[in-house]
């Protein structure tokens, strides 16, 4: 196995009394993506800035190899951060904005951000002041500003959060390429199917502890995370449905006249349109919650 | 290690920035009216002659610095870490590839040069008022209150600079930073005063208590350059005249760029203890 391009080792943060992030300690292969994952509160955002050194804590961690104490600003060239909150000096523009932070980067090539910006669909949006931008072009702005200096590692603060489902879906295909690409990502989140979609490897907090670091599927298992589906049927078929699915071991319930709610594992809710399908009974539409 | 490089990058966004603080630039306008009022005033006040125009000048100046520069250099400093702060553009400026001391020097001398850019405007257009109605004279003390007001504007913005690194929001920071200067402007003397009659003083105590307040240390080196004497000072003038002599105005001077370096370094010190969470 390739040295681990980050390395955590116990690290803990306290806030006063509050124990933000306790005795964490967890390595990051290069070219994984590994997902911190939890509540609100869990202690994922402070374990991301603890790493980019952004406070004191106890214990240790390296990016390729530096100590983010002893060599924080070295360490922080091979890291492009995409915050939660997403702060940019509102009256700037965009174009002034990258020019501000590839100085601060030392980007070599001077300023000709074009295939960047061309890449993240940001060209049209150059001459516009940041505050002017919508949320997902912010996002973009920022994942912009994280490559500028193509640093192999990206950390992401809940990348998604305050993203509509378009906006969401967009930037996730633009991390899935930065991943295909073989960039290393940390990020944060709370959405189960982002960790799924990305992820490698999930560590799963709880109030600061890192009490789990497995594959996403294995993560669903350990938490026994079911997903409801909602089956549309036709009136005839809703009584032989309902007889089936239950005979068949699954939680299922009516939903209204010509419906079912079926409560399934969800790294298997294909499996009431098998069992339905394979006995001829057509389903009509469903959704999954 | 600091890099310059990024402290020269930081210091010009500062510099540019406070070009577009509109409450900077009411300040700087509202100081630069004023001085050429007051130069204005004093041409008149001196007949047809216009002489001894930036001796005049520099005199009712004084006042007007006293006023209004500490009170650009703590707004200013109480808004710029703290402001940053609560709108979360500093926690994502560490996060780039700098260190703390280079954001920090770069904010301090950016903003230092806009101050005294906003000093420069104005008494710079106050001396083209003066030469123009052939008031050249004593252009010497002009350029030193220039200097000793540059002085006081960086040692208001440093003291803004601790305020803003202790005070978690911009605007608890500017509230605590108008207190302060309402304290320095107005309470001073009166304090001071105050504070001699009710403890019994000796004049050496005296002024070593206005030695503690950065504006009457501008005060006294502005009336010395002035005048070479401190009589209209009072007492404690006299005093500090004849113990320190012609070393007055370096101790002077040294005293206020010692306001300038400590709560800078107290600021760098507390902001480095706690991090930015």
């Amino acid at each position: 196995m390739a040295e681990p391009i980050i390395r955590v080792t116990h690290l803990t943060k306290r806030f006063g009394s509050l124990t933000a992030v306790d005795d964490v300690s967890f390595d990051v292969q290069p070219g994984e993506a590994v997902a911190l994952w939890g509540a609100n509160g869990a202690g994922k955002t402070t374990a991301l800035r603890c790493l980019l050194h952004l406070a004191p804590f106890s214990g240790e961690a390296t990016i390729a190899g530096l100590d983010v104490k002893k060599q924080g600003k070295a360490a922080r060239y091979q890291v492009g951060f995409v915050p939660q909150e997403l702060s940019f000096h509102d009256d700037m523009s965009v174009g002034e904005t990258l020019v501000f932070y590839a100085r601060l980067k030392k980007v070599a090539g001077g300023t000709d951000f074009t295939p960047l910006l061309e890449r993240l669909e940001l060209l049209d949006h150059v001459r516009k002041p940041v505050r002017d931008l919508s949320g997902g072009l912010k996002q973009r702005l920022a994942l912009a500003l994280a490559l500028l200096a193509d640093p192999p590692i990206l950390i992401l603060d809940e990348p998604t959060s305050n993203l509509d489902i378009r906006a969401r879906e967009d930037f996730l295909r633009f991390l899935y390429e930065l991943r295909r690409d073989g960039k290393t990502l940390v990020f944060s989140s709370h959405r189960l199917e982002e960790v799924r979609a990305l992820a490698d490897r999930v560590l799963l907090l709880e109030a600061g502890r890192l009490v789990l670091a497995a594959p996403p599927r294995e993560l669903e298992r350990e938490l026994g995370r079911t997903t409801s589906l909602y089956l549309a049927l036709a009136a005839p078929a809703v009584d032989p449905a309902f007889a089936l699915l239950e005979s068949s071991g699954l939680a299922v319930s009516r939903n209204g006249g010509h419906g079912l709610r079926v409560q399934v594992p969800s790294d298997a809710k294909s499996e009431p349109l098998r069992v339905l399908h394979e006995a001829g009974i057509d389903v009509e539409d469903f959704t999954v919650e | 290690m600091i890099d310059f490089g990024n402290v020269f990058i930081l210091a010009q966004k500062e510099l540019r920035d406070a070009g577009r603080n509109r409450w900077f630039m009411l300040y700087a306008l509202a100081f630069t009216g004023l001085s050429l009022a007051l130069a204005w005033m004093a041409l008149k006040s001196a007949g047809n002659y216009g002489l001894a125009g930036f001796g005049r000048t520099s005199a009712s100046l004084i006042n007007l610095i006293l006023l209004i520069v500490p009170l650009m250099g703590l707004t200013l400093g109480a808004l710029a870490l703290a402001g940053e702060r609560e709108q979360g553009t500093l926690l994502y400026l560490l996060a780039q590839p700098i260190n703390q001391a280079e954001l920090l020097l770069g904010k301090f001398v950016g903003l230092a040069l806009a101050l005294v850019a906003a000093l420069g405007l104005g008494f710079g257009l106050t001396a083209a008022l003066i030469a123009v109605n052939g008031g050249g004279a004593q252009i010497d003390i002009y350029l030193a209150l220039l200097g000793l007001g540059c002085l006081l504007a960086i040692a208001s913005l440093s003291i803004g600079f601790l305020i803003s690194a202790l005070t978690p929001r911009g605007s608890t920071a500017v509230g605590v930073a108008l207190f302060l200067w309402l304290i320095l402007v107005f309470i001073g003397d009166l304090g001071v005063m105050g504070t001699a009659l009710v403890l019994q003083l000796d004049v050496n105590q005296l002024f070593a208590l206005a030695l503690a307040n950065p504006l009457q240390l501008f005060k006294i080196a502005a009336v010395y350059s002035l005048r070479q004497n401190l009589e209209v000072l009072g007492p404690a003038g006299i005093y500090a005249l004849r113990t320190y002599g012609s070393q007055l105005l370096p101790l002077l001077v040294g005293l206020l760029l010692a306001w300038v370096l400590l709560p800078f370094l107290a600021a760098t010190f507390s902001f480095r203890r706690k991090g930015i969470l």
